[in-house]
């Protein structure tokens, strides 16, 4: 062999080399397997994470806040009267493709009106695929709030609502008013594969979709013609393990570079390994016990303020979520625009509760229920515990409280039909709008565990909901809040905090306050 | 011979006809008893509003009557139908029949593993009888048997992978390998990866998963062995081939041990439906993606379907086995014919 020759293979091999030294790879220990990959037709955290590599919808919110910024539509304009939105659209968006699919188009108006109809009109040749159930697009009482969506030319699109709605915007940021792309569409049915949309997904994002294997991982591999800042990482892998304490081990194990929710008790471990940093954040959540108005005794409000005097917080935050919550006394969590900090937080007061269940004719107390979870939630580690341990408040002042449970979907069911005296439940907020905990978990039209309908605190939130201007709608909020403590028909327990651990050689992360998990602006060193 | 055989045959394939009904029956009626549907397994704390539930059961077909649900599932399945998993709208026969694979391979890779230590085991407490060695074995066989398997997964992860970091903690392959799923055993598509190492990455990933599998087989078949070969030890041509002045490795092996060895395969044979049961724990322990996971999902989510379609999967299969051993068994045991 000649020395040129040599010299060639050597720098082949340094060239094959470098490629793989530098070929970055990030692998996420997620928690289970999407349903699908197409979050219009879900609602869990789990399969809109798997989906967010992919997909964008017309606005956002800014990486690691609730702030809506503008994603697929560059900006917007709002009418006067607050009705009618209109959004103008990103230039020389490239989708994705895959081995049936090349796209001979970027994004456009087409593809915004082809999603939006595919949840809302029946006529739509989509509208049925997959199941067609679009409980996100109804529960955020969209086929009643649009008018009209209208193609003005290819990159605006206007939305016509048939009222004012303020948190109108931070909807479209969420996950189900994901975009589409119309000519994969239009394809895949002339294919007489439509299903196929939803299992290999088209998107606009950052990533592309390379490859699912049911209940073990997904990967994607960065978009190269993604408009925005490039992902830094070349692969990313979702590596699926329900089991905690095994994503716990992956991640030690450095198989695994984030792993998603550790149980509180092994969160002290992973503090003290050296190559494990621990993130942790305040969630965007509330655990609360609520206090069915509709019966006896807690339809008499000096009942429901007295409880709220014998309910040991501080206890139940040391035993059940040991050091993972935040005591609340707002329906929403102090991170949220329009806390009101001047409420006051609760004290014991066992005198004052006895004063109070005397004048409501209960001297020596009464009986009730209480409903605990039977399952772990992100807002509630052991509901069967806090009720254990506010039975045994209660019981100071002579209330006996019968600790009841039942599956979870039954009590869910239940607890939302009011059949008890006071239920543990809690919730997840979705978009960051106040709005998105006050009306489905207290407004007179919700299905709220308190059985609560007060006209003031009703006229206050669903008034605040037409305003545009935050400030006024964050005064209106903060009166519903005192509102809310005055009338106590809820107790409120915790704020829980959301922990995110990962290797020391990630950088760059930044948790969402909605618990959705991304990947885009991460490094690995 | 060819007559009876015919018989026997006819007889074995009419039986499974009332046990396909029970199988059926008793999948949709144990789902149908555990409360929540799958509508409801779907809705998180927001709720459902009480007339958009009912239109949903409505359009599922859940607000029939249950013996409407069941005869309709019943024409379904003779149609040739498993239906479609309510949760990713994909068939119930595609979703098994993908994960499928991975179950095969990491049973046969346990029960090979429980024969190639088990048998010898056995076959050496038998010969010295009485020793530190029989009485250490059956002790340890008697763990084994009544190992919790969970239990047993879990400190094999803590031991092996988190403190020693010897093997990897879950999954079939290392994330960092692209491989693309063509016949669904990993060991044989990872001869097809690009990447380098795949091969290697594939098979320590099947050590832990295999070892706990593997154990409990593997305690019965060393027991079974150990007590098979006693007995046969002490038979007329074992003595006679003794006096014969042959060497004791071979009147073990040649003479002893294949006699021996009839029972062990029947018990080999009827572990194959009890590693199905210890599948399920094993894959959910290890993220082994196979069908007993996939069912445990299912549970949770009540995606009927998929637990309607796979119990009824994993019984045929279990009745299929039966019926293969049943037959062998009448192949080589003419007496049981009649």
């Amino acid at each position: 062999m000649t020395n040129k020759a040599i010299a060639s293979a050597c720098a082949v091999a340094l060239t094959a080399f470098l490629g793989t030294a530098q070929a970055k790879t990030l692998v996420y220990c997620s928690e289970g397997s999407p349903e699908n990959f197409n979050p219009m037709i879900n609602t869990t955290g789990t399969t809109f994470d798997a989906n967010r590599p992919v997909y964008e919808q017309l606005l956002g919110f800014r990486y690691g806040s609730t702030e809506v910024e503008g994603k697929l539509a560059e900006k917007w304009d709002i009418s006067a009267d607050g009705q009618t939105f209109t959004f103008h659209l990103r230039h020389n968006v490239k989708w994705h493709s895959n081995k049936t699919f090349k796209p001979t188009r970027n994004f456009n108006a087409d593809d915004v009106i082809f999603s939006f109809e595919r949840q809302w009109k029946d006529a739509n040749p989509y509208h049925k695929v997959s199941g067609g159930g679009y409980d996100y697009f109804s529960d955020m009482d969209m086929p009643k709030l649009l008018k009209s969506i209208d193609k003005v030319d290819d990159y605006t699109v206007r939305f016509v609502l048939n009222e004012p709605n303020a948190p109108f915007l931070a909807d479209l940021a969420m996950d189900f008013a994901t975009i589409q792309s119309k000519e994969y569409a239009d394809a895949l049915l002339k294919a007489g594969h439509p299903e196929m949309i939803d299992q290999d997904p088209i998107g606009t994002g950052p990533f592309e979709f390379v490859q699912y294997v049911k209940d073990a991982t997904i990967r994607y591999k960065a978009f190269p013609a993604y408009y925005g800042s490039k992902a830094k990482v070349d692969t990313l892998v979702y590596s699926i393990n329900k089991d905690p304490s095994v994503r716990v081990a992956k991640l030690k194990a450095n198989e695994c570079q984030i792993a998603f929710g550790p149980r509180p008790a092994d969160v002290p471990g992973l503090k003290a390994d050296k190559n494990v940093n621990v993130m942790a954040q305040a969630g965007l959540n509330i655990g609360y016990i609520g206090m069915n108005t509709k019966k006896k005794p807690f339809d008499d409000v000096r009942v429901r303020r007295a409880i709220t005097m014998v309910i040991d917080q501080k206890a139940i935050l040391d035993a059940v979520y040991q050091g993972s919550g935040q005591p609340a006394k707002n329906l929403i969590p102090p991170t949220m625009w329009s806390y009101n900090d001047k409420v006051p937080g609760y004290k014991i007061d066992i005198a004052g509760a006895k004063k109070l269940l005397a004048e409501a004719g209960y001297p020596d107390g009464f009986e009730t229920d209480l409903w605990a979870m039977p399952v772990q939630r992100p807002y509630n580690p052991d509901a069967r515990r806090i009720a254990e341990l506010v039975q045994s408040d209660l019981a100071k002042v002579g209330v006996k409280a019968k600790i009841v449970s039942y599956e979870w979907g039954e009590y869910r069911k239940r607890a939302q039909a009011g059949e008890h005296q006071m239920a543990q439940l809690g919730w997840t907020g979705d978009n960051g709008d106040p709005d998105n905990f006050f009306v489905p978990l207290a407004a007179c039209s919700s299905r709220n565990t308190a059985q609560w309908c007060d006209k003031s605190f009703d006229d206050l939130v669903v008034k605040a909901a037409k305003i545009s201007s935050q400030a006024e709608r964050a005064k209106l909020y903060e009166q519903a809040q005192v509102v809310m403590h005055d009338q106590a028909p809820f107790y409120f327990l915790a704020h829980s905090v959301v922990y995110l651990p990962m290797r020391s050689s990630v950088t760059g992360y930044k948790m969402s306050p909605f618990g959705a998990h991304r990947f885009d602006m991460l490094d690995v060193k | 011979m060819v007559r009876s055989m015919f018989r026997f045959l006819f007889r074995r394939i009419a039986l499974i006809v009332p046990t396909f009904i029970g199988v059926t029956f008793m999948a949709f009626l144990l789902i149908h008893l555990v409360p929540g549907d799958p509508i409801e397994a779907r809705v998180g704390e927001r709720g459902i509003a009480p007339e958009r539930l009912a239109e949903l059961r409505h359009e599922f077909g859940y607000d029939l009557p249950m013996w409407q649900q069941f005869f309709k599932y019943e024409v379904q399945i003779v149609k040739g139908d498993l239906g479609m998993s309510v949760v990713t709208q994909q068939s119930v026969w595609h979703e098994f029949i993908t994960l499928f694979p991975a179950t095969v391979e990491l049973s046969i890779a346990a029960i090979l593993f429980a024969m190639l230590i088990g048998l010898p085991m056995g076959v050496i407490a038998a010969v010295r009888r009485g020793s530190a060695f029989d009485y250490g074995l059956m002790g340890m066989s008697v763990t084994g048997a009544s190992m919790p398997i969970f239990w047993w997964g879990l400190m094999m992860i803590l031991i092996f992978s988190v403190t020693l970091g010897i093997t990897p903690v879950s999954g079939r392959i290392s994330d960092a390998f692209f491989v693309e799923p063509w016949s669904g055993f990993m060991l044989i598509d990872c001869y097809w990866s690009e990447d380098e190492g795949a091969c290697s990455s594939a098979w320590s990933h099947m050590i832990l998963p295999m070892i706990v599998l593997g154990t409990i087989p593997l305690a019965i078949i060393a027991r079974m062995t150990r007590s098979s070969m006693l007995e046969v030890l002490n038979e007329d041509y074992v003595r006679t081939a003794r006096a014969k002045g042959l060497s004791t490795p071979r009147v073990v092996i040649v003479h002893a041990l294949r006699n021996a060895l009839i029972p062990v395969v029947t018990v080999i044979g009827l572990s194959v439906s009890g590693l199905l049961g210890g599948a399920i724990l094993t894959e959910t322990i290890f993220s082994w993606p196979g069908v007993g996971h996939w069912l445990v999902e299912s549970i949770a989510r009540r995606d009927y379907p998929v637990l309607q379609g796979g119990s009824l999967l994993i019984a045929v299969l279990v009745i299929m086995v039966n019926l293969g051993v049943d037959l062998l068994y009448g192949f080589l045991n003419p007496r049981i014919r009649r």
